[in-house]
């Protein structure tokens, strides 16, 4: 019980989402916030730089040595108090989650926000195992009354208008009077503060995701800006963390260098509010704080990704300032992906955990501008990989045919440079006929994709190559 | 095998290694040991009064206030002050911090001043800080019958008292204090890093303040660096 | 003129510029005879980058082998393309990585292999050119140029110094426009809002023309810019630089047609 995947539909998803007026209106606050806040920020930490290159040799370090520092992590949570289950697959790891709950008669789960939550599906998993899950991030919680997934890592409701927002809660808080004042965005807050407040002190087990885990002191590490993540994580009785493999970190220092490229690189904040650093269950002296820790930890695919072509894919600290910088995802938005993780590092990722047969137009639908490899704090080369995607479907024979043969026939004169140069010579010559007086063409047979929407620019008569040789030609004959 | 092997196994198999070679060990066993510093921002590395400075500007970037006192004994007047200038009922909830314990709270007659965890129903709540760090404009919190955790989330105005001489430059110097306190490799239940007052932008990307986490969160800076 | 020896250029024409603008490549000739190269062309077909972004390594190998050998004798390599220089210089090492027969020819056309722009100031130290075009003209950094070859003061540099010009800057110059070589065609749908982004801002700059350092880029820009019946021209900057203005713009017709202007 998964997401399903709509990823094989991303051009049907794609075309829809150009025709969301409002889902547009919202990508434009995408486009020009996130990409002059990051900016700014870079700006003002000379350091930057070299931040990142030391964030991502921190995680290539850990990557290369993630069974032991693993083995240390596991030893110093359970010297803490807490327990760390391992799951291999998402079914496993809703299996450990719901025998937690059970055990401890949980009836409702306030949830922070967390991607593997998504990646498991697990509010799903719950509901149909009667146990009530509550979102407490206010985006999480937004799209939550919607049934909808998260369009965004680290902003789930951005591809929402205020409009929207207001129209949900009108529609689900019936307990409030109907002629309640929901015109200014502090009035929503506002709403969603008191609604969720009962929730927080209602639950039974907090569940959050894990920004990192530090190996040395046994320690998760969310951030988030409003503090729901500190309140899911300490009024229950019980605290589980989903995190998957790749979040660790060695040490207290190495998670300082990720955490001064991280809320920089996401929001252009200096730091987020609340950086929490969760290590046990409350201790014998401490008057608040869960009864119960554990740490499910994650594989899902990852640990094949580790040795081969994508394990700097691990890297990835879900800061989405790949996707706050990509032209295809300020056009169509997250939903259009289809799953968990949308933008460039959802067209890197999705294929490793759901297969490129499924997720194949997403390493596909990206012009390799580059600005995410530009500004991913951990120097993930996005467009490499998105290619390496594109080299295995071209031998596993999944790009369609037409494609296949179409480029088949292109290399049979581009590999023999003679052949190709008499081939264009009549290329340019045909097409010149038919458009040197208008200059171009509306229409081209073959090139539907182009002139759907542009005019194609007409040949100048004869090649390069040939006017340069008949013209030094006729030089040398003079 | 259980499902822990396993994962090591499939990690280690990816990764052509065995576990048991000794080098690879030895380099994790160091790093975790030795816990090499990376690369520090030179704008905390100041002098400890340009650190407060930079301290202070930073907060009020965040959307925190701060107020500077001289000796401890003034605290409890500030907190009246705060209280005051944002028309809040005269109560404060605080922890068993001796810190704070210790205060002549009775200097503040109207001021009523209850220990304990917070369950919700309090509007303002006063901590004493583990320590600061000044790169950022952070309050460092930890987790205890001292200054218990529920004391930074639930209440909707926050005072936290810390000590000048507990501004420090960067984390690095206090992963080192927390070290030192708790013992190598041990950690409260809970630090909280706190950077200003709750926010959320998730509405059309309107910044507001007081998500779920206090709506204000005010320092309160007592001595001299 | 800077003092060199006479270097030995080999074009690298690029297949649009080839097929589509080939003004554009006596434009880049005029250019590097004008600092004092000696140009050449040796028979080419393409850089092999379709082959390359579809996945097919093979064929881009096989070309890149050709491509090698043919401008093996060149002291330097230079492309009127960021994309297509990107892919010779940055990209081509990737597909000998394992082999050491091929990698010491690799790295050493690597070396010498130049975007046009970039070799005209970076490395010859040209300084200014001899042109005059009046008007005012809005410049596209190109994704390949600017990301993999720092190609974006070199242009506007040499622009600077073209006698009647006036450069007038859009917003978001630096933003993709949505080409991306196949990318247009499989993803057209896309490939369009993108474009029509980009054009927008080109409007919006009220230049009246259009350049940029690749032809890929230009075609589609200029594309949406004319089925949107927008009046502005749109050029390869070499055009401009090399003061050969008299070709029509791209997509425009030869002068004396039905759109000419007066």
């Amino acid at each position: 019980m998964s997401h399903v995947a709509t990823s094989p539909r991303f051009k049907d998803n794609a075309r829809a989402a150009l025709a969301d007026a409002d889902l547009q209106a919202s990508l434009k606050f995408v486009e020009v916030n996130f990409i002059a806040r990051r900016r700014e920020a870079a700006d003002r930490l000379p350091e930057f730089e070299a931040l990142r290159d030391a964030a991502r040799d921190i995680k290539d370090h850990t990557l290369a040595h993630l069974d032991l520092y693993l083995e240390a992590y596991e030893a110093r949570v359970t010297a803490s108090g807490g327990q760390v289950h391992y799951a291999a697959t998402a079914e496993d790891a809703r299996q450990i989650v719901l025998q937690i709950c059970r055990r401890l008669g949980a009836r409702t789960v306030t949830k922070g926000k967390s991607m593997i939550g998504e990646e498991l599906a697990i509010n799903d998993f719950l509901e149909a195992n009667d146990i009530r899950p509550i979102e407490t991030d206010l985006g999480e919680y937004i799209i939550q009354l919607r049934g909808e997934i998260p369009s965004h890592i680290i902003a789930p409701a951005v591809h929402l208008t205020k409009a929207q927002i207001e129209a949900d809660f009108r529609r689900v808080h019936t307990h409030l009077p109907a002629d309640r004042n929901l015109v200014e965005p502090t009035t929503l807050l506002a709403e969603a503060r008191g609604v969720l407040r009962e929730k927080f002190l209602a639950a039974d087990v907090g569940i959050t995701g894990a920004n990192f885990l530090v190996a040395e002191t046994g320690t998760s590490i969310i951030v988030t800006n409003e503090g729901n993540g500190d309140l899911t994580q300490t009024l229950p009785k019980a605290h589980i963390v989903l995190a998957s493999i790749e979040k660790m970190v060695p040490t207290l220092e190495d998670v300082s260098t990720l955490l001064r490229v991280l809320a920089r690189s996401a929001t252009g904040q200096e730091m987020s509010v609340y950086t929490t650093l969760s290590t046990g269950p409350r201790r014998a002296d401490d008057p608040d704080g869960p009864g119960e820790y554990h740490v499910v930890i994650l594989d899902n695919g990852r640990s094949a990704m580790l040795g081969g072509s994508f394990q700097e894919m691990l890297r990835c600290i879900r800061c989405g300032a790949c996707m706050n910088h990509c032209p295809v995802y300020h056009a169509v938005g997250g939903h259009a992906y289809g799953w968990v993780y949308p933008g460039p590092m959802g067209a890197v990722l999705t294929p490793s955990l759901i297969g490129v047969d499924k997720a194949g137009h997403l390493p596909n639908a990206s012009t390799f501008c580059g600005r995410c490899e530009e500004v991913c704090p951990v120097r993930i080369p996005l467009p490499r990989m998105m290619r390496s995607w594109r080299e295995r479907e071209f031998e596993r024979h999944l790009s369609p045919a037409t494609v296949r043969s179409g480029l088949a026939f292109w290399a049979l004169f581009a590999r023999r440079p003679r052949l190709y140069g008499w081939a264009t010579g009549i290329a340019a010559r045909m097409l010149a006929l038919f458009g040197r007086a208008k200059g171009r063409f509306g229409w081209l047979p073959l090139a539907s994709g182009w002139t759907r929407y542009r005019d194609f620019p007409s040949p100048q008569g004869a090649t390069f190559q040939q006017q340069w040789r008949t013209r030094r030609k006729r030089s040398s004959d003079r | 095998m259980s499902a822990r092997d396993t994962l090591l196994a499939s990690i280690r198999r990816s990764l052509g290694v065995s576990g048991d070679e000794a080098p690879r060990r030895r380099v994790v066993a160091d790093r975790l040991a030795t816990h090499p510093v990376g690369v520090v921002p030179a704008r905390g590395q100041v002098a400890p009064f340009e650190r407060v400075a930079l301290f202070i500007k930073m907060m009020e970037f965040a959307s925190g206030t701060v107020d500077l006192v001289s000796e401890a004994d003034e605290v409890p007047s500030a907190v009246a002050d705060f209280l005051r200038r944002h028309n809040l009922p005269m109560q404060v909830r605080r922890g068993e911090d001796r810190r704070l314990a210790e205060l002549p709270w009775q200097r503040e007659a109207t001021l009523e001043v209850t220990t304990g965890v917070s369950d919700g129903a309090q509007l303002a709540s006063v901590s004493h800080a583990f320590g600061a760090v000044a790169e950022t404009g952070t309050m460092v919190l930890t987790s205890g019958a001292d200054n218990p955790t529920t004391l930074n989330f639930l209440p909707d105005n926050h005072v936290v008292v810390v000590d000048a001489k507990d501004i420090s430059g960067d984390y690095e110097t206090v992963w080192a204090r927390l070290r030192n306190k708790y013992g190598v490799g041990i950690m409260p239940r809970t630090v909280n890093l706190i950077t200003g007052p709750s926010r959320s932008a998730d509405i059309e990307q309107t910044l507001i303040l007081g998500a779920h986490g206090p709506r204000r969160l005010h320092v309160i800076v007592v001595g001299e660096p | 003129m800077p003092p060199h020896g006479n270097k030995r250029v080999g074009l690298f024409v690029t297949c649009l510029v080839d097929l589509i603008r080939p003004s554009v490549g006596f434009a880049a000739a005029k250019l590097l005879e004008d600092a004092g190269c000696t140009v050449e062309v040796p028979r080419q077909s393409c850089c092999g980058q379709p082959a390359f972004n579809s996945g097919d390594r093979a064929t881009t190998r096989a070309i890149a082998e050709q491509v090698i050998d043919a401008f093996a004798i060149y002291d330097y390599v230079v492309a009127p393309s960021g994309s297509c220089a990107g892919m010779l210089r940055t990209h081509y090492p990737e597909l000998f990585r394992d082999d050491p027969n091929w990698m010491p020819r690799v790295d050493a056309f690597c070396a010498k292999t130049f975007e046009l722009l970039s070799f005209l100031v970076d490395v010859l130290g040209v300084s200014r050119v001899d042109a005059r075009f009046e008007g005012t003209v809005t410049y596209h950094d190109s994704c390949s140029g600017l990301r993999e070859l720092g190609v974006r003061i070199q242009p506007r540099r040499l622009l600077g110094t073209v006698q009647g010009l006036t450069i007038k800057e859009m917003q978001d110059a630096e933003t993709c426009c949505g080409f991306g070589g196949t990318f247009c065609v499989k993803y057209p749908d896309v490939s369009n809002a993108i474009v029509a982004k980009k054009a927008a801002n080109v409007i919006s700059s009220e230049a009246d023309t259009l350049l940029a350092g690749d032809l890929g880029c230009l075609m589609n820009m200029a594309g949406k810019l004319q089925r949107d019946g927008k009046a502005v021209e749109v050029r390869h900057v070499a055009e401009v630089l090399a003061g050969m203005t008299d070709e029509p713009a791209i997509g425009m017709p030869e002068s004396g047609g039905a759109e000419a202007k007066p």
